[in-house]
């Protein structure tokens, strides 16, 4: 398996993702290797191989609090077999953060040309795996990394390849090629859901090499699948959707101790400050509801490129007394705001699931999600909104802080439907795909 | 000489329309004259006004012998008269036949029972001066909204004088005994009872057109072979609907319009059985024993009991918010501020609220104008956060 992050290095929802549904497939039996992009190694074999010694994995605070019956942190990942390959690549990566990070690295100069994807042959991998240089840019750093890091299959025994999201995708058509297994790309997000019409072509490109060449694709949401199909041109019946879920445990619990006074009401946005989340309509619908009710308290949790613009148009708005940017919140610190909150609000422009509003329900936090989110399809204990119609989402969000019968009843439904949203129906899920194309792919060679 | 009698619900509450927070102030007009009109226009077209017309064939056919009873709410026919009046004149040709008995109910098809008698005395009254009015005729029979049924119901009708009433006959009550005979209610003496015998009214309600029942396809012949079986341990098999169940719930090409023409020619073929209404079958038959429902039932959902309009917290508080308005509506005299009043204890209104999705969840989302429970309830706290804010000021204004 290819992903791209791995606890306790966590920064987005995907790799929250990763953790909950590997582990929900090991406790099934399934026997993972999974491969990720690491800086940890300071000294980078020629391999470029480095196999992390779980005792080097930091158990992060959150599991450890947990007295949860599951299998431990250290247990799982004993069952695990975790490698790590040195690369430059992190997630939610740009070309501008990545420049940034070169430049830290004190190079002597920025190298900006950019590689056709199209002159990519495997000669550049080659190149680019014994000069054990990070790429010159991010696509090239990706190129690299896929060449490495599919090597993997000549060296692991395995049945399924199975990759997360563009910057894996190669490195799993690399193993493909290698050992002749079937590939399985898992779409948690596509470059068309992150930059809406401003997409990266080259990103773009990245992801339709990767979803043409898999055996199978799972896709988050029937909206992701929607995409697949209408933005890269995919066959339908190659696309199986396996929706998220949530791990059931959660360590902090409700804390109104923030609050001034208990008219205040918190509300809060958390996600990257970025167009695909859609914390402008955020803002506006903060600005309406203030209108009506001026001891609510917003908060936008996160970091990303619209901040600035952000901070600007709530001075704008003179809205500033009740808005808040923390910046990008650690786990704990997420918890922590998760459990003093009183409406969550995912407005999402185009959200192919949404893992963050079910830990909102987790912490027994009201809900109003997009309808443009995969999480909409699976969760009927929400408000639902489009995200452009703000009078709407503050009308929604009003009607929380106003009737307590609202949000006691958002709360007691949610907290049953949360109970069939389990990874463990995930992981079955997953499993019958990994079934499905080991038996395609067995047919495939005894017809040979 | 056991009966078959009828009783059509006939119930279109006036749905509110999209009504936000940012509406509060600006816009006293709640209904939904778009979504009203064009429903009332659909069901007239496909149910009330052909089956109206089959009904009236049917008893003009048998000579007066075929014999069914209505209940027709007030609002329904508040809708009638301006989206489709056609609809109300073919009812009233229906009562000229003098085969038709239409029954009593609270005129908002509301659950004031639960909350108020004397607005529920109120609006009781209101519907009887309606049927006078529309029908010509004076009720004896009462039916509460969707078969709501209590001792305390049966006592308070028994109290306006009502000499027949109508309810589930739901197992909790019955026991090991049969909805096929008259039965009394407990504490009383002057009121009869007659239960839904729910096997056969829902062998047409329900399980009409259901390829998968084991019965299907029913014919009159096999309806009216199982209606005789009865002979000889019953006197009277109460078949209770809606009537929408005729082209609306049941379409037209399931044969429903087919099976109804039939119907009462296989039933008469045994001619001990006969078609009577519900206060003729209370004045033919003597009470076979009492009845004691200390507890609510109806004919909603598998649970037949409240908790299609009450039970969880959006129901509860929305219910509690309009009737704890009631002392101040009418403290303003204002008749359309208690006409509006009225209409928002309509049932139908936290029946959109209801959050029993898994099980019954199919049935509440067909009748739901809503997206969501959640959506229906906060359309209501908005309108009613306006209408509340509207009887203070007027009340502000009689006292300045």
């Amino acid at each position: 398996m290819y992903g791209w992050e791995f606890p306790p290095f966590i920064s987005g929802g995907l790799g929250v993702a990763c953790y909950d549904l590997t582990k929900a497939l090991s406790a099934y039996g399934e026997e993972i290797t999974f491969v990720l992009p690491t800086m940890k190694g300071k000294d980078v074999d020629i391999s470029h191989l480095n196999l992390l010694d779980s005792n080097e994995i930091r158990v992060p605070e959150i599991i450890n609090k947990s007295k949860s019956k599951d299998i431990s942190y250290e247990d799982f990942i004993e069952k695990i077999n975790l490698i790590g390959i040195e690369s430059a690549l992190k997630p939610y990566i740009t070309e501008k953060s990545y420049q940034e990070f070169l430049e830290r690295l004190n190079e002597s100069k920025t190298i900006t040309d950019t590689i056709d994807i199209d002159e990519a042959t495997e000669t550049n991998f080659y190149n680019f795996s014994i000069s054990g240089d990070y790429g010159p840019n991010l696509i090239s750093e990706v190129f690299r990394y896929a060449f490495v890091a599919g090597s993997v299959a000549a060296e692991v025994e395995h049945e399924v390849i199975h990759a997360h999201d563009w910057l894996t995708f190669l490195a799993g058509v690399e193993a493909k090629r290698i050992s002749g297994k079937p590939l399985i790309c898992h779409v948690h997000a596509l470059e068309t859901d992150r930059s809406g019409v401003s997409v990266n072509q080259q990103i773009y490109e990245i992801e339709k090499r990767g979803l043409e060449a898999a055996d199978q694709i799972i896709a988050v949401s029937y909206l992701t699948k929607n995409s697949i199909v209408n933005y890269y041109g995919i066959n339908p019946d190659k696309i199986s959707v396996v929706h998220n879920a949530v791990s059931k445990k959660k360590s902090t619990q409700r804390n109104d101790s923030v609050r001034k006074d208990p008219d205040e009401k918190i509300i809060l946005f958390l996600g990257r400050i970025t167009f695909q989340k859609g914390p402008d309509y955020f803002l506006e619908a903060a600005a309406k509801v203030l209108k009506k009710y001026p001891k609510a308290r917003f908060v936008l949790a996160g970091s990303g490129d619209m901040v600035n613009r952000l901070i600007e148009r709530t001075a704008e708005l003179k809205i500033g007394r009740n808005v808040h940017f923390t910046g990008f919140l650690k786990r704990p610190e997420v918890e922590e705001i998760f459990a003093s909150s009183d409406v969550y609000v995912m407005p999402s422009v185009s959200e192919p699931f949404g893992i963050s509003c079910l830990e909102a329900i987790l912490y027994d936090v009201p809900v109003v999600i997009s309808k443009q989110s995969g999480a909409a399809e699976v969760l009927q204990s929400a408000l639902k909104v489009d995200f452009w119609d703000t009078d709407e989402l503050a009308n929604k969000i009003l009607n929380i802080l106003n009737h307590e019968a609202l949000r006691k009843e958002l709360q007691s439904q949610a907290a049953e439907e949360l109970k069939h949203i389990q990874w463990e129906k995930s992981a079955k899920h997953v499993i019958e795909v990994y079934d499905a194309v080991k038996n395609a792919s067995d047919n495939k060679a005894l017809c040979a | 000489m056991p009966s078959i009698c009828f009783y059509f619900q006939v119930h279109q509450p006036k749905r509110l329309r999209r009504y936000t927070i940012f509406d509060i102030n600006q816009s006293h007009f709640y209904e939904s004259d778009e979504a009203n009109s064009s429903i009332m226009r659909k069901v007239a077209y496909k149910c009330y006004l052909p089956t109206n017309e089959l009904m009236l064939e049917l008893i003009k056919k048998y000579n007066g012998a075929f014999r069914i009873s209505y209940a027709v709410s007030g609002v329904a026919i508040e809708q009638m008269k301006r989206f489709s009046p056609e609809t109300l004149d073919s009812f009233k040709r229906l009562a000229d036949t003098g085969c038709v008995e239409f029954i009593n109910e609270t005129y908002y098809h509301s659950l004031a029972f639960l909350y108020s008698k004397e607005e529920w005395k109120r609006q009781v009254q209101q519907h009887n001066e309606l049927m006078r009015q529309e029908f010509g005729q004076a009720p004896t029979t009462f039916r509460n909204t969707e078969l709501i049924y209590h001792n305390e119901v049966a006592k308070a009708a028994e109290e306006l004088g009502f000499k027949t009433i109508l309810a589930e006959g739901a197992d909790k009550i019955l026991g090991w005994r049969s909805s096929n005979f008259v039965y009394e209610p407990v504490n009383c003496n002057n009121i009869k009872l007659l239960l839904k015998n729910y096997q056969l009214s829902d062998d047409i309600a329900f399980r009409f057109s259901n390829r998968g029942w084991a019965s299907y396809p029913l014919t009159a012949e096999k309806f009216s072979n199982w209606v005789h079986e009865v002979d000889g341990n019953g006197e009277t098999i109460n078949l209770f609907m809606d009537y929408e169940t005729f082209g609306e719930h049941q379409w037209e090409d399931t044969g429903i319009f087919k099976f109804l023409y039939a119907l009462p020619e296989h039933i008469l073929r045994n001619p001990s059985f006969n078609f009577k209404t519900p206060s003729e079958v209370a004045d033919s038959y003597p009470v076979r024993d009492k009845v004691d429902v200390p507890y609510y039932v109806s004919w909603a959902d598998t649970e037949r009991d409240l908790t299609a309009w009450k039970g969880n917290y959006l129901q509860d508080d929305a219910l509690e918010a309009i009737f704890s308005l009631e002392e101040k509506v009418y403290r303003t005299g204002n008749d359309e501020l208690i006409q509006t009043y009225r209409a928002l204890t309509t049932s139908d209104h936290f029946y959109y609220m209801c959050t029993k999705w898994f099980a019954d969840g199919d049935v509440h989302k067909y009748f739901n104008p809503y997206e969501s429970p959640y959506e229906a309830y906060i359309n209501y706290q908005n309108v009613l956060k306006d209408f509340t804010q509207t009887v203070e000021k007027e009340l502000m204004v009689q006292v300045a």
